[in-house]
């Protein structure tokens, strides 16, 4: 009986040093909620994502502004309601000083009050629903991405202004669908010779290419995010679309589609606010030593992983605080250090940020990634700051 | 809307009615004969488009990953029987329904962990990569016509293997009455391996022919389960002759519907609501169509007698 008192003793005392170190290590260290998808169709985006955050930290010697820094990844499964559960545990029980992450705008919308009003710092590294940049904006949430409708209205600017006289758009028939279409109508003013919304989560396009055959339009434009992508132009190539129409993409031929699409996309349009080619000297070091560490490309939710720790570790150091309110001075404020160069903040706390034209090439070693031809937008702010009261 | 574009339009209907075919073969006569719930038939799907994907692009041949991957999905079926299904068949359906599920989920897995979550890189064969003129100046993918064709052969060498072999006569008889086929000194117990390897080895084809024109990546099956559930419900469960004809008709419909539909659906209403309308009625229609057949025909088009 004493032996198990012993025993029992002894747990606790072991149980208590680690409990008394973490709590130790908590008083000067930083503690960062990361939360994305790590399982799923959709698991290689957030295992893209945590590979750019590791790679940050490591950059950053383990240390986020000075103090010895502590990422907790979870998965959201890509569900609204287990997000929720995450963040809460973070808040209350991880006592995280920031939560960033988030891949959908679904997810965000859903954790976005519960994590604003509980004062921790949110920063999104991906996710850019209008709501958020305008009338629910909120002093504690910063977005290190982009808000959802600026890349395509990139690319109907760069239709109107390219003299494209008619175009067709195929989307995903759910609300981010109809707003990236809606996005590219915002600047592209001549003719919609069609507009067609497939099936979430589609596999087969063939019977759409067939009618987009017979209509013969000059220029396409798509947004099949994800495996929908891999999957229309690969079928896209195959069907030899290439000598009927010009195709366009947004979100959808990037460095999560690209290693299975391969040459299948050469000559692609998109548009996006990064790309490997970027020429800066953060975005060229994260780009060498991502690809020597994966033997791959990132994409850029990998860029906007890797600018979001950067952010955080802005924000501390400028501030020499974990304090909410300091570190959101040091981001608002704007001149962040990222891939895309010092990034500027807008008042609803999103990016000003240039957006670029993009081609799918090869580069020297045969690999298919994106190179910029031109850039579309400079210091291009979304079309909701002025709703957003800050 | 012209003549070659609907011709155009059945022939893509008929290659996804082929490739919901090869599934719903397999998993008609696992159902009708074997009288068990299998739900990770897609999983099958996968493993054929893995595999093929995976030799077609280490060899650098289409053809050795399609000759690899045949034998491959048919040992995985048999070996599938032998270590799991085999001890389901007396269990209730929800048990085999739970079992089946976790199936899915461990393969889904097991692929992820072997290839990653990535999507993986496959391609059409060269030879295969052309057009083929079905009528002046309608070119249609070579591939794409391959499909169908590959599918119409599978069809006729199943039906010609059911109604004119041995082995046929002893499948039908123990769709029609297992114990009585028992009875009568056939070893029912090999009967069902080979009926379910052949079943999952038809399966593994669909994903084979799949993988060069889709994203092979983890959980690819899945959607496909769906729709051949639904065309085994309108062929008659048990029936391959009745999921021939109707996974020709879901190809058909679902295709030309979710093309002409939305299209149809402007002249009569406003644009904004035939955009949100015309789409998601498209993707009701193969359902609407099983629930008509299911209330003229409540064991399906071509009910196996029993």
């Amino acid at each position: 009986m004493k032996k198990n008192i012993t025993i029992v003793l002894a747990l606790i005392a072991v149980g208590a040093g680690f409990f008394f170190y973490s709590e130790k290590k908590q008083a000067n260290g930083i503690k960062v909620g990361y939360i994305t998808t790590l399982s799923g169709g959709a698991g290689i985006i957030g295992k893209q994502m945590q590979n750019a955050v590791k790679l940050a930290l490591e950059h950053k010697g383990g240390k986020l502004g000075g103090r010895d820094a502590e990422v907790i990844f979870v998965d959201d499964q890509r569900k609204p309601d287990v997000a929720k559960q995450l963040v809460n545990r973070l808040i209350k029980s991880d006592k995280v000083d920031v939560i960033a992450g988030v891949i959908w705008s679904n997810l965000l919308m859903a954790i976005h009050k519960p994590v604003t009003r509980s004062k921790t710092l949110l920063i999104s590294s991906n996710a850019g629903p209008s709501p958020l940049a305008g009338k629910q904006c909120h002093e504690n949430f910063f977005s290190l991405s982009w808000q959802n409708d600026q890349t395509p209205e990139a690319m109907g600017k760069y239709l109107q202004d390219s003299g494209v006289k008619s175009v067709y758009l195929i989307a995903p028939n759910y609300q981010a669908g109809k707003d990236m279409l809606a996005g590219v109508k915002r600047n592209f003013k001549g003719n919609i010779l069609g507009e067609v919304y497939t099936k979430l989560g589609q596999t087969d396009f063939q019977a759409e290419l067939s009618a987009l055959r017979a209509v013969a339009p000059p220029a396409t434009m798509i947004f099949q995010p994800g495996g929908m992508g891999i999957n229309f132009v690969k079928q896209w190539n195959q069907a030899g679309m290439e000598a009927v129409s010009k195709l366009h993409t947004v979100f959808s031929v990037d460095g999560v589609t690209l290693p299975a699409l391969k040459e299948s996309a050469l000559g692609s349009i998109s548009t996006q606010t990064w790309s490997p080619d970027l020429d800066t000297p953060i975005n060229q070091k994260f780009v060498a030593d991502y690809k020597a560490r994966h033997n791959a490309y990132p994409s850029f939710y990998a860029a906007q992983a890797y600018d979001t720790i950067l952010a955080i570790d802005h924000a501390v150091s400028k501030s020499g605080s974990t304090d909410t309110a300091k570190m959101r001075a040091v981001l608002a404020a704007g001149n962040i250090p990222t891939t895309r160069g010092p990034l500027k903040m807008n008042s609803n706390h999103f990016p000003i940020q240039n957006i670029y034209l993009r081609e799918a090439v090869k580069d020297d070693d045969g690999i298919v990634t994106t190179k910029i031809i031109s850039t579309v937008f400079t210091d291009h702010g979304d079309s909701y700051a002025a709703n957003c009261k800050l | 809307m012209t003549l070659s574009l609907l011709l155009e339009q059945v022939f893509n209907g008929l290659q996804a009615g082929m490739t919901l075919f090869l599934v719903a073969a397999g998993l008609t006569l696992i159902l009708g004969i074997m009288k068990f719930v299998f739900l990770a038939h897609g999983t099958q799907v996968m493993i054929g488009a893995y595999v093929a994907a995976a030799i077609s692009t280490w060899s650098g041949n289409f053809y050795i990953g399609v000759l690899a991957a045949i034998p491959i999905t048919f040992a995985s079926g048999y070996l599938l029987e032998f270590l799991v299904i085999r001890h389901l068949y007396q269990r209730d359906h929800m048990d085999q329904v739970l079992a089946t599920f976790g199936l899915i989920l461990f393969f889904n897995e097991l692929i992820r962990i072997g290839f990653g979550p990535a999507a993986i890189f496959s391609d059409l064969p060269p030879s295969l990569s052309g057009f083929v003129e079905i009528l002046p100046n309608v070119p249609y993918p070579a591939y794409r016509l391959a499909v169908i064709i590959v599918g119409i052969l599978l069809a006729i060498g199943i039906h010609l293997f059911v109604s004119c072999t041995k082995v046929g006569a002893m499948v039908r008889a123990g769709s029609s009455n297992p114990d009585m086929t028992a009875a009568l000194g056939i070893n029912i117990a090999i009967l069902f391996r080979l009926i379910f390897a052949t079943g999952a080895c038809f399966a593994g084809i669909a994903g084979i022919t799949l993988a060069p024109i889709t994203a092979v990546q983890p959980g690819m099956g899945e959607p496909l389960l769906i729709l051949s559930l639904v065309v085994i419900i309108i062929g008659g469960i048990g029936s391959v002759r009745g999921a021939f004809i109707a996974a020709i008709l879901v190809g058909l419909v679902d295709t030309l519907g979710r093309v002409f539909l939305p299209a149809m659906l402007r002249e009569i209403m406003v644009q904004s609501n035939a955009d949100g309308a015309g789409p998601a009625i498209a993707s009701m229609l193969v359902y609407i169509l099983m629930a008509v057949v299911l209330v003229f025909r409540p064991t399906g088009l071509f009910p196996v007698k029993g």
